[in-house]
């Protein structure tokens, strides 16, 4: 029986491995972030169809535009080329890349079947004010100590990124 | 509805793809997108036990882990302009005088 969500679902989940892939086969940079952004945007739409509607728009804003753009200013910056292909090994090649896609099978197969009776709640929208008034009230502390990471990792990038005045 | 099962499943497919992309790829920018993606990952299973636990505390958590990715692609990044500055090169199979 397939819902109108689970198509909406079903969608989502092929245009996010779809990019997550593409991200793995492209060999341009630039490619891959553009992939990248594909996947974000797609989560978002995810978020949206769970009812989380905040954390949705802060990922297309904070993810999609802010980390992204960040990504590609760095790979035009930097002037970053094509990737040169690598040379796996053959074992790496004919016995790891099956056995990976096995491990990988059979975890999702098995987180499905360990959560399978696990029924969605019922529809209740979540409000934006629900959420901020957790935020600011119950962790509020949490809140703060991010707010001074954020201080802390502009410096440190600053720092880092600086020209030394004697070069 | 959809069921919770299948975010779950599709979070750990993308995880899996983060941690492929994170071992094949050679280029130090992509190595740090993977990052990103398994963070999403991570963020699609809070969302999804927030929503089936009726609980609101995982989106609180989902921010955070945003917040962190913020903060830890501004300094990334300036590590990698670094890198590049001092050693001319993005392929991570270059950058290893930590195994000489």
């Amino acid at each position: 029986m397939i819902t109108p969500q689970i198509a909406v679902f079903l969608v989502l989940a092929a245009v996010i491995v779809a990019g997550a892939l593409s991200l793995i086969l492209q060999r341009h940079p630039i490619h891959s972030a553009l992939s990248l952004v594909v996947v974000m945007v797609a989560l978002a739409g995810l978020y949206l169809l769970q009812g989380a509607e905040f954390v949705a728009a802060v990922q297309v804003i904070v993810y999609a535009g802010a980390i992204m753009v960040v990504f590609v200013f760095v790979i035009m910056l930097l002037n970053a080329g094509e990737e040169e292909r690598a040379n796996v090994s053959r074992w790496a090649r004919f016995v790891g890349v099956p056995l990976g896609a096995v491990f990988l099978v059979e975890v999702a197969y098995w987180i499905g079947r360990a959560t399978a009776h696990l029924d969605p709640a019922p529809a209740e929208a979540v409000s934006t004010r629900d959420l901020s008034t957790l935020l600011f009230r119950e962790y509020v502390f949490p809140f703060e100590l991010t707010s001074f990471l954020i201080l802390i990792a502009l410096l440190g990038a600053l720092v880092l990124a600086r020209r030394e005045e004697s070069n | 509805m959809v069921p919770t099962s299948y975010f779950l499943v599709l979070s750990a497919v993308l995880f899996g793809l983060g941690v492929i992309a994170f071992i094949f790829k050679r280029n130090i920018l992509t190595v740090f997108m993977s990052i990103e993606l398994m963070l999403n990952a991570v963020n699609l299973a809070f969302v999804t036990f927030s929503r089936s636990l009726g609980q609101l505390q995982g989106q609180v958590f989902v921010f955070f882990v945003i917040v962190v990715a913020a903060a830890e692609a501004a300094v990334g990044l300036a590590i990698i302009i670094l890198i590049h500055r001092n050693r001319r090169t993005l392929d991570v199979e270059n950058v290893d005088s930590l195994k000489d």
